[in-house]
């Protein structure tokens, strides 16, 4: 398979003062997909974002965006990625409109073009309706989506947001994944960090955890979920008589011990399908049971076992 | 994909950056509301208080004073331009111009074109004030806009050192301090409201480098004589030199933070 790499990370390093905030990452961005930094508050992801934006110069290492330089060819490398930041960067004293008309120029575009641009993002972003109030009446949601609206004024096909969802409630947040998965859609590569494992659980097609400046662990949110052991199994038996009965009947049946604590068992399944199995042997030997639930290992699991006792 | 096509053009990205600053001061009027105060305020202030004692007469007092407070008050109005870009820094929109792939003295420059409007509010203001309180200079009224004109031009060029003082300062609140010490020594230790020859030896060798001098002294010459004087024709070319001085620096800083 020929991928074409849309970033190159090579030992990018940063200090302040005594502190290494950022040490020695190196990592791959392949074009069209989705990458997560992800990490704990004050794990080095947005100096990282910020070195790869050229918005803050490293003291050691390289970026390179489709194989230019961020120090050598800045302007070169600057016009070919969008940047959302964490905290909105747009104009709080003029409107949504207005906004997206002056970043439009400031991205060259005509005025024609600008104004053509605006009208489309506008709409693109259902923000047609309060296009020309000032943002200081703005939701944190719509301030979000103008941001990110004015990062693809030049239809960028490499994206970065730092922290996309940080302070949106749930409803804001899957409109703004929405949003992501559409421009992944059309073709474009998106980096983003986050401190929140479901966003990158749902959004990432690889992940690297950051942890003290660290990559700590790389891969595809699946990978990273084997590591921890496959799917849970919980349930309550009804009456305390058949506890040892069913633990007895269910050895032979799963691989690795089942946990007993009073009624309640728990084990891991390397299948799901086996649950078909557990349940007709539990049944045949008229065990009752309740309060039954199947887990999916989440990244919150992967996350506590790397990063656990460090912090 | 192209580069050349979002590399734009200076003076189109300062236009752009002069537009938007323009709009924001527009969208929020109290930010004119120091240059139109100010000016009326200290030309009451002074004119009254110090007019008897000084030439002995508010009447008398005018044309010393005029000049004066125009030039502290183009002094003060400059100043606020560092404040705004510190605080303009400070926000994360400065994030996204610097990720854009503009001219780096777009930002600056566009500020201090934009706020060419607050120094043009404030000459007004000063001269209508004194205008108000009898002030009649006895040239034609071209040359009133003469040094008007001159006074904006220096106003802008100063506010470049003002644009530096705001990059390098480390928050908003420091440029303020330390443009009002700027403002105060520079207005107050020139000839803007005393006769130099009422002054100290030592504080009027001072008073004699103060560029601020040279800039009121002329602006009262070509209100005595009306016409245009070697010492105004100096003024312009010194703050052409302190934009070329200044303006490259304040992109050095620019680029710095």
């Amino acid at each position: 398979m020929t991928t074409i790499n849309a970033i190159e990370v090579r030992h990018l390093t940063k200090k302040f003062g005594e502190k290494t905030v950022v040490d020695d990452i190196s990592f791959n961005v392949r074009q069209g997909e989705v990458f997560g930094l992800l990490g704990p508050n004050g794990a080095g992801k947005t100096t990282t974002l910020r070195m790869m934006t050229t918005l803050l110069k490293a003291d050691a290492g390289q970026v390179k965006i489709f194989g230019h330089d961020t120090v050598k060819e800045g302007r070169l490398a600057r016009s070919m990625f969008g940047l959302t930041g964490q905290y909105a960067s747009v104009d709080e004293d003029i409107s949504a409109r207005e906004n997206l008309m002056i970043f439009s120029r400031l991205n060259g575009l005509s005025r024609q073009a600008a104004k053509q641009r605006t009208t489309e993002l506008l709409n693109e972003f259902s923000l047609e309706n309060s296009a020309d109030k000032a943002l200081k009446n703005f939701s944190g949601g719509m301030r979000r989506r103008l941001d990110l609206a004015v990062s693809l004024i030049t239809r960028p096909t490499l994206i970065f947001l730092d922290e996309p969802t940080t302070g949106l409630d749930p409803r804001t947040r899957n409109q703004m994944w929405d949003t992501i998965r559409r421009l992944v859609k059309q073709g474009s590569t998106v980096v983003l960090t986050t401190q929140y494992l479901d966003e990158a659980d749902q959004l990432a097609d690889n992940l690297a955890i950051i942890d003290h400046g660290k990559v700590v662990k790389m891969g595809t949110p699946v990978e990273l979920k084997e590591q921890i052991g496959g799917t849970k199994l919980n349930f309550t038996v009804s009456h305390t008589a058949q506890v040892t009965q069913a633990v007895k009947l269910l050895a032979d049946q799963v691989t690795g011990t089942i946990q007993q604590a009073g009624q309640q068992l728990s084990m891991s399944l390397a299948q799901v399908t086996q649950l078909t199995q557990i349940l007709a042997t539990l049944k045949q030997a008229k065990i009752t049971i309740d309060h039954l639930s199947v887990k999916e290992p989440s990244l919150d699991d992967v996350f506590m076992n790397l990063t656990i006792g460090k912090n | 994909m192209d580069a050349r096509m979002h590399k734009g053009n200076v003076f189109m990205n300062t236009a752009t950056m002069a537009y938007r600053n323009l709009l924001k001061t527009i969208h929020n009027p109290d930010n004119f509301m120091d240059v139109i105060i100010q000016p009326v305020l200290f030309m009451l202030m002074f004119g009254y208080l110090f007019g008897g004692a000084i030439a002995g007469g508010v009447q008398a007092y005018l044309p010393t004073i005029v000049p004066g407070i125009l030039i502290q008050t183009m002094l003060s109005a400059g100043s606020g331009s560092g404040t705004q870009i510190r605080e303009d820094l400070d926000s994360g929109v400065f994030d996204r111009f610097k990720s854009l792939p503009m001219a780096h003295i777009a930002p600056l420059a566009g500020q201090l074109f934009a706020d060419s409007l607050r120094l043009l509010i404030a000459t007004v203001t000063s001269l209508t004030t004194g205008y108000l309180m009898g002030w009649r200079p006895g040239v034609g009224f071209g040359w009133i806009v003469a040094i008007g004109l001159l006074a904006i031009v220096t106003g802008w060029a100063l506010s470049w050192v003002f644009a530096l003082m705001g990059l390098l300062a480390k928050s908003a609140g420091a440029v303020n301090s330390a443009s009002l010490m700027t403002m105060l020594v520079l207005s107050f230790m020139s000839n803007a409201f005393v006769p130099l020859h009422s002054l100290t030896k030592p504080l009027r060798v001072i008073a004699n480098l103060n560029p601020v001098t040279y800039v009121i002294t002329a602006i009262r010459q070509i209100l005595a004589t009306g016409s245009w004087t070697h010492e105004a024709l100096l003024v312009l070319v010194v703050d052409v030199v302190i934009v070329a001085i200044f303006a490259p620096l304040a992109v050095w800083a620019y680029d710095r933070n």
